[in-house]
């Protein structure tokens, strides 16, 4: 058996200093997210950079018959908030999570302390503070450059956000369960994402709808988030079918992504 | 001693392929002990039992103890854990994955001297996407260190790295067995395996085929001797083919090399003299764990 040659043996090592894990594993998990880019540039950005557009479009200020009365900006007000919980759901989560399974990352997590359930709870901690700002944003910014409405009603706005946000990421989660890869994950997300931001009147305002097409948003989980939205803000009653719509999603999605997510 | 690893009649299958069939040994404190054998043996199943990554179909398993499988709490704090082919995310950086894996651990090492002996201080701020296949290797292995585990499973150690840095991870290994830790190694380097294990099982088709030390496996196979030299007058084969001790004979870039059971080295070194012939750059290759493995796992 070959001998000497070999350098010194190592000294004991210094102790470490502990740290909170949780802690450290979310400021980790959003240096990455912010290093990723994709995620701060599509679910914040774009919503932001439409608002600008349409708030910019003297023709968004004019009230209208066909909405009610609203002008179009308002219209969009709740869709633009639906647009960042479904960029951030359907787009930036699923891939993120399908690229960390792949990469046998939740794998290896499983061997350390903390465990697989912490990284994917950081994913999600992130990505509904991600939605929070977005939405502060269109808010913040659509009222005091374009003076567009604030919610009249913002407990039952936040009640409705809530839901559709868990919906979403619960769907989200539900991609990443199902899809083998990032690759397709994106896919998956971008196949979902155009009906349900067609429903939530991204391209066609759901008041000017067709009635067929109105009542199937209302069945769509971006749908009944933006008609609820609409409502709040408008200081209307809420249809509470909406609501168990929303809520209907968020529990379906999650309990399906529970049953099939899988750390490998 | 100790057992800190104990592994009884451990049975693992996927579907209709067996992956472990019978498996059971014993580690003891302070051991290194590796566990060889070829691809699709079971190497891989039998360690991610240990580690509490999968349940065993069958049998029992205890480290420090604790079961892999109900306190997997308990064990991940004191087990570190070095997985074939895990990558980390391809923005995050040396130093931020070693600080971030260190914040697991109740008592963990200091992940800056750690870095340091690993040489990955150069490399601190790097991003994992940049990193070569050795680099990520020892940050893989920092890794697994960091949490300053009681027992380790290092599976495949020093794939992908050149033979300078194999030796510093060697004794790398040797330096934390000396401080304590019990290390379990998957690895297909015969020579990692003479180096550095104490005790080796190899495993085949999903059993253990030997256990032993490096040492006593080789001498237990029955691989001939080589004997390779440069003959420094002209030398007729007869000479020492005609030896009982030889077995073959055969010329190669002007070398003679003769394999041979026994005392075949004095038989053929006195025939030599006897001749007057001097033998130059004379070696001897004795049976190597190699040897026992390719014994071992090719009866079957």
């Amino acid at each position: 058996m070959p001998t000497a040659s070999a350098p010194a043996r190592p000294q004991a090592l210094p102790a470490g200093t502990p740290e909170p894990a949780t802690l450290r594993l979310a400021a980790t998990e959003l240096t990455l997210f912010i290093r990723e880019q994709i995620g701060p540039i599509w679910g914040l950005g774009l919503p932001v950079v439409l608002l600008v557009i349409f708030g910019s479009i003297p023709s968004f200020h004019h009230a209208r018959e066909s909405l009610g009365g609203q002008n179009l900006l308002d219209t969009y007000m709740p869709v633009l908030v639906a647009l960042a919980l479904a960029l951030l759901g359907l787009s930036a989560l699923p891939s993120i999570l399908a690229s960390y399974r792949e990469r046998g990352i939740l794998r290896r997590m499983s061997t350390t302390p903390i465990g697989p359930q912490r990284v994917l709870g950081a994913q999600l901690a992130i990505h509904l503070g991600m939605a929070i700002i977005a939405t502060a944003l269109v808010l913040g910014v659509g009222r005091t450059a374009y003076g567009a409405a604030l919610p009249r009603q913002p407990a039952m706005y936040a009640l409705v956000w809530l839901l559709a946000a868990v919906a979403l990421l619960a769907l989200g989660l539900l991609i990443a369960a199902i899809a083998p890869g990032p690759r397709v994950a994106q896919g998956i997300g971008s196949a979902i994402f155009f009906p349900l931001m067609f429903f939530a009147g991204l391209w066609v305002p759901i008041p000017t709808m067709p009635d067929v097409l109105r009542s199937v948003s209302g069945w769509t989980p971006l749908g009944a988030a933006v008609q609820s939205l609409s409502a709040a803000t408008a200081g209307h009653g809420l249809d509470p079918v909406r609501l168990l719509v929303l809520a209907g999603y968020g529990l379906a999605f999650g309990t399906a992504a529970a049953r099939l997510f899988r750390w490998e | 001693m100790t057992a800190v690893v104990e592994v009884r009649e451990l049975r693992k299958s996927y579907g209709d392929t067996v992956a472990v069939r019978d498996v059971s040994l014993t580690v003891q404190r302070g051991e290194i002990f590796g566990i060889i054998g070829p691809n699709g043996a079971g190497k891989t199943t039998t360690v991610e039992c240990i580690e509490g990554l999968r349940t065993p179909d069958r049998g029992q398993i205890r480290v420090l103890g604790l079961d892999p499988g109900r306190d997997h709490g308990e064990l991940r704090q004191r087990m570190g854990v070095q997985l074939q082919d895990s990558q980390l995310p391809e923005r995050l950086r040396v130093g931020e994955a070693l600080r971030l894996f260190s914040s697991f651990y109740r008592a963990p090492v200091d992940w800056r001297a750690l870095m340091e002996l690993l040489g990955l201080t150069p490399k601190e701020r790097t991003k994992f996407g940049k990193l070569s296949g050795g680099q990520r290797q020892r940050l893989s292995i920092a890794l697994a260190l960091v949490g300053n585990p009681e027992v380790v499973v290092l599976d495949e150690l020093t794939t992908g790295l050149d033979p300078q840095a194999r030796r510093d991870t060697w004794t790398l290994i040797e330096g934390v067995r000396d401080r304590g830790a019990t290390i379990v190694l998957v690895t297909h380097f015969m020579e990692e395996a003479e180096w550095l294990c104490d005790r080796v099982a190899v495993i085949d088709s999903g059993r253990i085929v030997a256990l032993d030390s490096p040492a006593a496996l080789a001498a237990a196979s029955d691989a001939p001797l080589r004997i390779t030299f440069r003959p420094a007058a002209p030398l007729d084969d007869a000479l020492l083919t005609a030896l009982p001790e030889v077995t073959s004979l055969e010329r190669r870039r002007g070398e003679v090399v003769v394999t041979g059971t026994g005392n075949v080295v004095t038989a053929v070194t006195s025939a030599l003299a006897s001749r007057g012939i001097v033998a130059g750059q004379l070696r001897v290759e004795q049976a190597s764990l190699e040897d026992a493995f390719i014994t071992l796992t090719a009866q079957r």
